[in-house]
């Protein structure tokens, strides 16, 4: 990003304002009842998505359903976590169809996203290469350290990811006020404000 | 209108709001978020702790455990994010009780949570632990205890809409 030169708009920025110029967009960010009903399902999910998942981390962490094997864990219980994962995405594509440019330039929304991305690489990691020796593991009370330290790392980042969610509501880091050199790169906030002036 | 206004219980919810916690988390930028957010991270984990339970009581999920086999390890957890859901409400609360006066959503939410507890410590876990329970018992306690807790969630989440 080049600060003083000519207006060099970002792809995010683009994307962001193509989405804005949607005329729903607009109506789902106005409207009194859909956007709190939405907003209000993607809290309630966590306790679907999140909460699930979180029973099957803290098996393997080997600190509940010790005596449940793994495997059992991620057949039976897994499933509904993932039915709320679904649910998180499409509620979550709506909140940011509703209200795409200040939540594109929100740095709240940016860590999120990086950590939606590490959470992620962690259970490609977990299915990739720490569940190949399951069957070696998998009725014992407390796994071997690296499936552990997958499941803290899973606990860790999706409490991340819903701490920042939760902060995207909050303007102090928005770009229309005073920001430090920091947040106006890491919010991309050159872009909003450039193109608003013009 | 809410019981608050009814019984005129406004100048003890706004003595409340004096009180230290509520003053510090109101002059703080950042300690209402923080708190609400650890309270987000509680709901997450006493949903679980309860879906895991109800599901079962439902007939679907860990099948291959008794219901008091479930209900036995998701216990504590359960326990533990209540606790942890009553340290940041109260201070929650504390801090906008006057609001709190006038939001119906939070008494509710009040009588739901209430109605929650009792049922989950009085009768839920009860017909959990001891795995005789006829299916339909099971079954119908399990969906008074989902609907009742998806109340406690979902006026939680309304009292920020509402006023």
């Amino acid at each position: 990003m080049n600060d003083t030169g000519p207006y060099n708009p970002s792809l995010i920025h683009d994307f962001a304002l193509w989405v804005d110029s949607h005329a729903w967009s607009t109506a789902l960010h106005e409207s009194l009842w859909v956007y709190p009903l939405v907003e209000s399902t993607h809290v309630l999910t966590l306790m679907l998505f999140v909460g699930m998942l979180a029973m099957v981390d803290l098996r393997m962490l080997g600190v509940a359903f010790r005596h449940t094997p793994v495997s059992e864990m991620t057949a039976r219980v897994l499933p509904w976590s993932v039915a709320g994962f679904v649910i998180m995405v499409c509620t979550g594509v709506l909140l940011f169809y509703a209200i795409p440019v200040r939540t594109a330039h929100s740095v709240w929304f940016r860590v999120k996203v990086i950590l939606l991305i590490v959470a992620a690489i962690n259970a490609w990691w977990f299915h990739r290469r720490v569940s190949r020796d399951r069957e070696r593991w998998d009725s014992q009370p407390k796994p071997p350290l690296n499936v552990r330290l997958t499941a803290a790392l899973s606990l860790a980042t999706w409490s991340g990811v819903i701490v920042a969610g939760r902060m995207i509501a909050y303007n102090w880091f928005d770009c229309d006020r005073p920001q430090s050199a920091f947040i106006t790169w890491a919010a991309g906030c050159a872009a909003e404000l450039q193109a608003e002036a013009g | 209108m809410t019981w608050c206004e009814q019984f005129g219980w406004f100048e003890t919810y706004d003595r409340l709001e004096q009180t230290w916690i509520g003053v510090a988390i109101r002059e703080s930028l950042w300690l209402f978020p923080g708190i609400e957010a650890v309270h987000l991270l509680g709901l997450a984990m006493i949903g679980g702790s309860i879906l895991v339970v109800d599901l079962r009581l439902l007939g679907v999920g860990l099948t291959r455990l008794t219901t008091g086999q479930v209900l036995a390890s998701a216990r504590p957890w359960f326990i533990g994010a209540l606790v942890l859901m009553f340290l940041t409400g109260v201070p929650l609360f504390l801090s906008e009780a006057v609001k709190c006066c006038f939001n119906d959503s939070f008494e509710v939410k009040m009588v739901a949570l209430a109605t929650g507890i009792v049922f989950t410590f009085g009768i839920r876990n009860r017909v959990a632990a001891r795995n005789d329970a006829p299916a339909w018992v099971a079954r119908v306690v399990a969906l008074v205890s989902l609907a009742v807790w998806f109340t406690v969630a979902a006026a939680g989440r309304w009292i920020g809409f509402s006023g």
